[in-house]
Parts: structure tokens; C-alpha cells; sequence
């Protein structure tokens, strides 16, 4: 996966966890937690996400990283770039 | 071979179950009763729809709110605002013999009603508001949790009937202790009752239900009604899996119970004594008056009233009588703001709740039972119409229960609707792979009872897993 399909997976996780948030104005600079008011839950629901539908493992002293789209996806790069998007 | 098992299909074990199955898990939840609920169950008879348990859904919040306990079970459990479809309380009071509150939805008028009542009073009870605790500090480790909620209370407030009052719907929505409450329960019932309010679906608590198990079913869970654990079996201090009433056995990894504690311990088979008198004592009856008119067209426009007689609250359970009727809940489901598509409710129904003592009504032979079922009705209408109009000439039907019913379809020990004084906060037994959730983990009501059964099914079965 390129970054940018990397971003759009991770606004289809987003979606799935609050299908109410407009998510077309999402800033990938400011954290997740200010924008969208997601708990320490809802960032577990990323990682579990990202587990159950691409297999990528997320230890947790990492979760720091999901702090905003932009850290996510410079994260998530090296870990999924070999996935194929289905 | 399950991955988890859940033991009981009301609303926490069905949280869990959604929770698990959306992460791929293979799990079933076994439920003895031929219908889903628990606690929060309905019925159907001479053709109306009844709920039980529901008067209201407490911590309501406005659609695509993102903070609080409701909006965070819709994410964690991928439903959407509408399937709940909440409507707001038209407003709630608490009725003393002597003075009166009103509370809404809108907590600025609870501060008002204490500033226009008890002057005095109301810079404590500001100060109170910002030093509760929040729920992020609720999961039990906080040292707070654990104070006396009245004796916090009398540090703020100086009034003791305005304690008492501010106690009274607390303690009859969720306080499984006696006399005294838990601060911290406390401050989970006061953001929920007072900060955020109630709401009800028009079609009650079934609607609720059913799309819980519509989720789940999606999801690839199973469901098994009629499918009792008489027995967990426990191997090297494990359980490996249930034996059910009729005798199949079912193996699994891990076991999430939400029966209770004393009832989940009862069922271990490594246990062989089993302190019984830890199970809570606080039991209700309620009654349901169907009207022959709507309740405002007798000048009742109340969502929940709360009443007490005197100024003392007494919160225990009666010892010497069937029933103690001098304080109660009054609710009718009719006084909700339902949108004008979906229409009100097409009669009148005003419900009354009352303590109860669960060994007496136990006691009683079928004649006398049925009997006090009509003595206790009369003793509790006539009391709560001391602090609302008189409907009785208005009444065309009424139903019933008891302790007896309560502990009959939920299994739970004398009936008590709030479980155990001393709850599990943070879910764990004897067993690495046993652990409870629900009533006696320490969330009540219906959106404790999910959120006690998201978080527990988080920690103990998805993160380890």
C-alpha cells in the first residue's frame, strides 16, 4: 500500500468507528484526540482494526504513534507497504 | 471449542458478545431463559407491550454527541444513533412531603431548583458538581471510589433534606448497598441522572434489544435460549468449559459471566462453599396501570417522579414487612418528548416501584401470594398518588411483579435487581479465564450494564487474545 492508500484505510477505520463524523475535513496534522474526542479505546479499535483486517501487529509501546493521521501513516508505511489492496 | 462463552443474554453479556464477534472470535451466549434481556427484559400480555426494568435510559445525549458513556458504546459497538432512537424526558422531579425539586435533561435546572429552594445551599452544591469524580477515574483503582457517598455529601452540603433528596433517585436507580452508597457509584448515578438525563425509545426497551441481537447475529455470534449453565468445570484452575441443565457439555477457552457473583461462584465446581451473604438484599415490586386516558389529561405531565415520605429517605430492605411503601418511583413512559411522526403511546400507563422484601414474598403459598400482589398494589398507588394526581378511577388493567418474578426469570440471588454491594470492579475470580461482567462487575443500568460488558470483554478477551 502507497500512503495514500494507507490514509484512506485508516479513514475507513475511522468511519467504522464513528460513522457519524464528517471525516472529508480532517486535518492529518492535529491529533485524532482533539478532532474527533477518541479515547484510549477507540485508538485500541484502531489497532484491532488494523489486526483483524490486515494482520499487521501494533505492540503496545507503539500506540503513541496513532496520535494523528500524519504519524499514523508515517508509521504504518514500512509495516503495510507490502500489502496488496484488495 | 468457543473461544469465549458468555453466560446470560442481557444487555452486558450481549455488548460482549458484539465486541467479540466483531474481532472474528467464535463465541456463544448462553441465556436460561426462553426470551433475551436479563434485567432489562419485556412481555407481552392480554395484547399490550410491557417492559421490565425500564423506566428510562439514563446518560441520554443528544444525536452525534462524541463524549459520555452512550456515545462511546455506539462507536465501541458500531450502532448508529438511530438504532437507539432516544427521545428526551419531558422533565422528572423528587417529591418530599415537604419540598419539591425538578430536574431535566438540561442540568442548569436542577442548580436553579436548589438555589430557589435551598438558598444556602447552592455554592456547596456547585462546589460538589466540580469535584465529582469522572468516569475515566471509575474503574475502581481510584482510593475515592470506595468513600462514603453521605458523608462526601455532608462536606458540601449543610441541609440534610437536600442530601436526602439528591440520595433518593440516585440510590433507587443503582445503589445495590444499603443505607449508604458508594461515592464513587454515586458519581457515576449523578452524571447520569442529573448532568445528562434520561431518554427512552417509543418502543422501549425491545427495540433496544433487538438490535443488539440483530449485531450480534450478524456478526457470526450464536445465541442459545433455553440453555441454563447448571455448571462450570474447572480443571488445574481453569475452567474448560459448561455443562448445561439438560447435560451438553460445551468447551471454551475463556468464560465471561454475567449472572453475578455468588451466582457465577455457585456454579464453579472447584467451590464448595460459597458466601451466600454477599448477595445483595434490595428488591423491588412494581406495578403497571394502564389508564383509560392519557396521564397529562389528569394533570400528570412527569417523566419519573421521585417520592418519599417525611424527610428521611430509608434505603433498606423492609425486614418485617411484604413491601415498604413510603418511597417509590413513579414513571410514565408516556411523558417523553416522542417526535410527532412516531406519535405518543396510545394509552396511559403510570408504573409504580416500591422496596420489597424477597424471603417474604418467597414464603407466601399461591393464594396468599396473589393476594398480597393486590394489597401491596393498593398500599403502594395510595402512596405515591400523595404526591401525584389520583388515577385510580381511571385504571382498566394492571400487572404485577415481585421479588419472586425478578429472581424467577433472572436468577439473580433474593431478587436484587442491583446485585451485590460489593462489586468486581475490575471483573476478575478465582480463575485466569473466568470473569464477570454486568449488575455485579459494577455498572447498572442499561448503558452501565453495556459499557460494564464492552469494557470487561476489551481488558480480559480481545487485548490478550
Amino acid at each position: 500500500m502507497t500512503p495514500v492508500e494507507i490514509r484512506e484505510e485508516i479513514i475507513d477505520i475511522l468511519g467504522d468507528i464513528a460513522p457519524d463524523e464528517d471525516l472529508s475535513d480532517l486535518n492529518d496534522g492535529i491529533a485524532f484526540r482533539e478532532q474527533l474526542e477518541l479515547d484510549s479505546m477507540d485508538f485500541l479499535d484502531i489497532v484491532m482494526e488494523l489486526r483483524k483486517r490486515h494482520r499487521v501487529q501494533i505492540p503496545e509501546e507503539d500506540y503513541g504513534h496513532l496520535a494523528s493521521m500524519h504519524s499514523t501513516v508515517t508509521y504504518l508505511e514500512p509495516k503495510m507497504k507490502d500489502i496488496v489492496r484488495t | 471449542m468457543y473461544d469465549t462463552l458468555i453466560i446470560g443474554a442481557g444487555m452486558s453479556g450481549l455488548a460482549a458478545g458484539i465486541r467479540l464477534a466483531h474481532f472474528d472470535q467464535k463465541v456463544c451466549i448462553l441465556e436460561r431463559h426462553y426470551t433475551i434481556g436479563g434485567l432489562n427484559s419485556f412481555y407481552r400480555m392480554s395484547g399490550r407491550d410491557f417492559d421490565v426494568g425500564l423506566h428510562a435510559v439514563t446518560n441520554y445525549a443528544e444525536k452525534g454527541a462524541r463524549r459520555g458513556p452512550l456515545a462511546k458504546l455506539i462507536r465501541q459497538l458500531r450502532l448508529g444513533w438511530d438504532d437507539f432512537q432516544l427521545r428526551p424526558q419531558i422533565g422528572s422531579s423528587i417529591r418530599f412531603s415537604d419540598a419539591e425539586l425538578d430536574f431535566s435533561n438540561d442540568a442548569s435546572l436542577l442548580e436553579s431548583e436548589i438555589d430557589r429552594v435551598f438558598p444556602g445551599q447552592i455554592d456547596g452544591f456547585r462546589r460538589l458538581v466540580s469535584n465529582l469524580l469522572d468516569y475515566d477515574d471509575l474503574d475502581g483503582e481510584n482510593p475515592l471510589f470506595l468513600r462514603s457517598a453521605r458523608e462526601v455529601l455532608a462536606h458540601y452540603i449543610t441541609a440534610p433534606l437536600l442530601r436526602e433528596m439528591l440520595l433518593c433517585p440516585l440510590m433507587w436507580y443503582g445503589n445495590a448497598r444499603e443505607r449508604d452508597m458508594d461515592f464513587g457509584q454515586f458519581c457515576i448515578m449523578f452524571r447520569a441522572c442529573y448532568l445528562e438525563g434520561f431518554g427512552r425509545p417509543r418502543k422501549g426497551v425491545r427495540l433496544i434489544l433487538k438490535h443488539l441481537v440483530r449485531k450480534f447475529r450478524g456478526l457470526g455470534g450464536e445465541l442459545k435460549l433455553r440453555s441454563g449453565v447448571a455448571k462450570i468445570k474447572v480443571v488445574n484452575r481453569r475452567a474448560i468449559g459448561v455443562v448445561l441443565d439438560d447435560g451438553t457439555e460445551i468447551e471454551a477457552k475463556r468464560i465471561l459471566s454475567s449472572a453475578g457473583t455468588v451466582e457465577t461462584m455457585r456454579l464453579c465446581d472447584d467451590l464448595t462453599q460459597i458466601e451466600v451473604a454477599a448477595a445483595g438484599q434490595l428488591s423491588f415490586i412494581e406495578s403497571i396501570s394502564v389508564l383509560d386516558c392519557q396521564p397529562k389529561e389528569i394533570g400528570f405531565d412527569r417523566t419519573i417522579v421521585f417520592y418519599n415520605q417525611g424527610p428521611e429517605f430509608i434505603w433498606e430492605h423492609p425486614e418485617d414487612d411484604l413491601c415498604d411503601p413510603r418511597t417509590g418511583v413513579i414513571c410514565s413512559p408516556n411523558n417523553y418528548l416522542y417526535s410527532p411522526e412516531e406519535g405518543g403511546l396510545s394509552e396511559g400507563i403510570i408504573r409504580i416501584t416500591t422496596l420489597a422484601n424477597h424471603d417474604r414474598w418467597s414464603q407466601l403459598g399461591d393464594g396468599a401470594y396473589r393476594a398480597a400482589k393486590i394489597s401491596q398494589y393498593n398500599a403502594a398507588v395510595a402512596s405515591s398518588v400523595e404526591f401525584m394526581p389520583d388515577f385510580r378511577q381511571h385504571v382498566i388493567a394492571t400487572d404485577i411483579f415481585t421479588p419472586k418474578t425478578i429472581r424467577r426469570f433472572t436468577w439473580h440471588e433474593n431478587g436484587a435487581v442491583y446485585g451485590a454491594p460489593e462489586k468486581r470492579l475490575d471483573g476478575s475470580t478465582h480463575l485466569d479465564n473466568l470473569f464477570l461482567c454486568g449488575t455485579d462487575q459494577g455498572f447498572v443500568g442499561i448503558v452501565g450494564a453495556i459499557v460494564s460488558g464492552i469494557s470487561i470483554a476489551n481488558r480480559y478477551c480481545l487485548s490478550s487474545a
